[in-house]
This record gives structure tokens, C-alpha cells and sequence, in this order.
């Protein structure tokens, strides 16, 4: 019973000594921060705790914190020698006493006291004879302006109007507006599934496929806008390496799934083999 | 000295003269290692011969170390790292800073400045230097005057509109002076003008024992 006693006082007087500890560590922490003022502390008092609960000590993380209290204690002191140093300097003054003197004074004595302790450098911004001399080489060996900045020779050619037709041309202008494209596109694909495909859905390859490389590739690019818009949907047999493409009847109805991006290359090659009818 | 020393000599302080005199760069001065390579490793000697040459002159040639306090035995490393300018050894009168440039509001609005941002410990708001300077210069002077202050390189301004002292005012200013002379100088005064009433006490005393004489 009266061992039972003595192991309950001991973990209170440990569970105690640690609190101390850990408190004495964030004040101490709080002025290496600058944010308390290192006089504050009282070191004997200190001293004094960590002593007191060292013999409860046993385990390495209750050793671990009476260390680490010394630790801090060491740089607080630290502290409080450097805040005395600068305080004894002969630098150091009141703030607020030399506020005070500075809105005693006039201009005039202000002015007369900062003549004393000024001592402004001495240059000289002239021109020697040297120098001129390096300057002059220097404006001969300089190529003129009109060669270093010569413009390739360009020929002049009479402003006009431009047509649509030589936009469209130079690709700057699309002969028709992307999204009558797109609904071209999806009739497209709503009657090829009709007439080619086979359970409301066509091979991937089938509808994207054309007689040129760079046509195909055209109508890849369009066909993503008509799954991202909702104008048709893919299915993807992954086992089977097969990709469906399926108009949808309600063209920007939400999915009910959720909406994932499918990478699909497009190699010359793989165009060459659709064209020569192989499974790519 | 042998002849063909001094004459080796002669022809660095002369190098020296012109490298401290000419400003080289933005900013005027020279670092300890441009010294090094244009005057060999004794340059810290032969700026001493210079200095000699400037004294009579009140010149004097002055180190500006890379850290804020000077090191008491500066290695050859804190002297490369230096930089040394040509500053006037004494004090100029106010009808000579009148003919350097700079007006009287300026000049007083400039030590105000320093020695406010001196005694918050090298950092201080604008806008209480500008309060500060406010009680006696115009308004629209106030922020000018600041402005051209971090211009010549007397002050730097942080993002946080803070005023720091700059490489100018570590150059030119004798900060525990200029300090010194602010909080003494009233005693200084009283003391000065004690010993001209006691001067003035003791003629009239002899005056007066002459004419009973």
C-alpha cells in the first residue's frame, strides 16, 4: 500500500516537474524570439526548478527536457550579456531622449552640430587629358550607327485590302466558324453509326480515318471537341485494345459518369496500317 | 629608403590619388581589392603615405568596412573587402556646406533624419521620419528631402517602407559623434558660456582695482 503511494507521488511529482519544465522552455523560447524582454527571466529560479526535478529524472526523454531547458537558459543568459554590452556602448542612447533633443533644436543648430561630424567625400568628375585621348580612339573605332543597324533590304510593296478568301487562304481565316464545323461533323457521325456501325457505336479508327494522313489528323482534332462538348462519347475496351466512338442523341447532356481524358496517338504509321485495312 | 623605393612609391600614391579622387564606378570609392591589383599587397601602406600627403589638406583617406563595426586588427580579407574613399578630415563652416551645394532646411533635415534612425537602433518608419520632419519643414519638402537623401546614398528604403542608414552616411558621418554632440550640447553650452561669465567677472574685477589704483 505505502509503495503504491510513493510510485503515485513520484509520477505526480514527475507529471509536475515536466509541466514546469516545458513552461520555463516556451518563456525562454519567447525571448530568444524577441518577443520578451531576457530580464524577465529569473535564472536562479531557474536553476533552481531543473535542480529540483532533476533526481525524478530516469527515462531519456525527461533527461532529454531538463537538457533542453539548459540549453535555452544558456542562450537567454547569452542574450542578457549582449543586451547589457549594447546598452554600455557608448552608441546606445534613449530613444526617446534624443527625440527629445532633436525637437529641442533649430535648423540652424541642428545643422551646426551635423557640420561638426560630417566629413563628405572628396571626388572629382573631370575630364583628363588621358582619357579624352581614349575617348577619341574609342569615336574612331566606332562603327556608325547606319551600318550597325543596317535592315535587310526589303521590297517595297503597295498597301491594299485583303479578301477572305486569301485569309483563308494563308490559313489566317477558317472558311466556315468551328462550331457549324462540329455540327457537321456530329451529323457525320450520327449517320455513319446508321449506316456502318453496329449497335449505335463505330470503330474509333473508322470514323477518324481518311485518305490523307493530314485529314485524319483534322478530323482527330475535331472529334476530341465532340466528345469534350458531349456531342458523342467513347467507349474503350481496354483488353481488346478497341476504342468506340458513339453519338450521343442529346448533344451537351450531362454524363452521368465521370468525365476522364483518353490519350489516343495517332502515328503515320498506325494511319498506314488502317489504310491497308490491318487492326492497328 | 633607397631612392628607386621611394620613387616606386611616389608612383603608387600617385596611382592611389587618382584611383580615390576619380570616381570608377556608381558609386564613388574603391574596394580594397581593386587596390590590391592596381598597387600590389602594400596598398594599405601606401595609403598611409597618402594620408600623410592629404593631412595638411584636412583630407584624409577613409576605410569603410564590409561589417557595420570596424574589426579592431583588420585582416587582409576585411581590407580587400573594404572600401576606401578620400573624405574631409575636419568640419566644414555652414557658409562652406552653403557652397557644396546644399541648403541649410536640407543639410538639418538630413541629421535629423540620421540621428533618428541612429537612435531606433539603424531602423526606422518613413512615415514617423517624415512626422518628425514635418514639425518643421514644408510638406511637400519632406518627401523630396527623403528622396534625395536614399538618391545619394545617405539612407535605404526596404519594401516595408523602412529607412535603413546607408553606404554615404557610414562614409561621411561620425555616427557617435553626431550622437554626442546632440546630447551634449547643451552642457557644452552652459559650460561655455559659465566660463565667459566668470572671464568677463574676473575683468571687471581688474578694472576695478586698476581705476581704484
Amino acid at each position: 500500500m505505502a509503495t503504491q503511494q510513493k510510485s503515485q507521488t513520484r509520477k505526480e511529482t514527475k507529471k509536475l516537474g515536466k509541466d514546469r519544465l516545458q513552461r520555463v522552455i516556451d518563456m525562454m523560447r519567447g525571448i530568444e524570439d524577441h518577443t520578451v524582454d531576457p530580464f524577465l527571466l529569473n535564472v536562479d529560479e531557474i536553476i533552481r526548478i531543473v535542480q529540483e526535478y532533476f533526481p525524478a529524472w530516469d527515462q531519456p526523454e525527461e533527461l532529454n527536457l531538463d537538457a533542453e531547458a539548459i540549453h535555452h537558459l544558456a542562450s537567454v543568459i547569452k542574450l542578457q550579456s549582449e543586451w547589457v554590452k549594447q546598452r554600455s556602448t557608448s552608441l546606445y542612447t534613449d530613444p526617446f531622449l534624443l527625440e527629445e533633443k532633436i525637437t529641442q533644436k533649430d535648423k540652424r543648430e541642428m545643422m551646426q552640430l551635423f557640420l561638426r561630424a560630417w566629413h563628405p567625400i572628396v571626388e572629382q568628375e573631370q575630364v583628363t587629358l588621358r582619357s579624352f585621348a581614349d575617348a577619341l580612339r574609342y569615336w574612331d573605332a566606332l562603327v556608325p550607327l547606319k551600318e550597325r543597324w543596317e535592315q535587310p533590304a526589303v521590297a517595297e510593296v503597295a498597301t491594299g485590302v485583303a479578301t477572305r478568301e486569301e485569309l483563308i487562304d494563308q490559313s489566317i481565316l477558317r472558311d466556315e466558324t468551328f462550331s457549324a464545323e462540329m455540327g457537321r461533323y456530329y451529323d457525320e457521325l450520327k449517320g455513319k453509326v446508321q449506316t456502318k456501325g453496329k449497335d449505335g457505336k463505330l470503330d474509333y479508327m473508322d470514323w477518324v480515318g481518311a485518305d490523307t494522313y493530314t485529314e485524319t489528323v483534322q478530323r482527330v482534332y475535331i472529334t476530341s471537341f465532340l466528345v469534350t462538348y458531349g456531342y458523342a462519347t467513347l467507349e474503350v475496351i481496354p483488353l481488346e485494345d478497341e476504342i468506340f466512338i458513339m453519338p450521343l442523341q442529346e448533344p451537351g447532356a450531362k454524363l452521368a459518369r465521370q468525365a476522364f481524358s483518353v490519350p489516343i496517338t495517332l502515328t503515320f504509321e498506325s494511319w498506314q496500317k488502317w489504310k491497308r485495312g490491318e487492326k492497328t | 629608403m633607397s631612392t628607386k623605393r621611394k620613387g616606386a612609391y611616389a608612383a603608387k600614391v600617385k596611382r592611389a590619388t587618382h584611383m580615390l579622387f576619380y570616381r570608377r564606378h556608381q558609386k564613388p570609392g574603391v574596394k580594397g581589392w581593386e587596390l590590391r591589383k592596381a598597387l600590389s599587397s602594400d596598398y594599405p601602406k601606401v595609403l598611409d603615405v597618402l594620408d600623410d600627403f592629404l593631412k595638411p589638406l584636412d583630407l584624409q583617406v577613409k576605410t569603410v568596412f564590409e561589417e557595420e563595426k570596424a574589426p579592431e586588427k583588420p585582416s587582409v580579407d576585411d581590407l580587400d573587402k573594404a572600401r576606401f574613399y578620400v573624405t574631409l578630415r575636419g568640419s566644414l563652416e555652414p557658409k562652406e556646406a552653403k557652397m557644396i551645394g546644399w541648403r541649410i532646411d536640407d543639410l538639418a533635415g538630413l541629421a535629423i533624419t540620421i540621428s533618428y534612425v541612429i537612435s531606433k537602433k539603424g531602423q526606422a518608419a518613413r512615415r514617423d521620419v517624415e512626422e518628425l520632419l514635418g514639425e518643421k519643414l514644408a510638406g511637400w519638402k519632406v518627401g523630396l528631402n527623403l528622396d534625395r537623401y536614399i538618391r545619394y546614398g545617405y539612407l535605404q528604403q526596404d519594401d516595408n517602407e523602412q529607412l535603413y542608414l546607408d553606404w554615404r552616411t557610414r562614409a561621411e558621418v561620425d555616427e557617435k559623434a553626431l550622437i554626442d554632440l546632440l546630447l551634449y550640447s547643451e552642457v557644452e553650452e552652459a559650460a561655455r558660456s559659465k566660463v565667459k561669465v566668470s572671464v568677463e567677472a574676473e575683468e571687471e574685477d581688474e578694472a576695478g582695482e586698476n581705476s581704484e589704483g
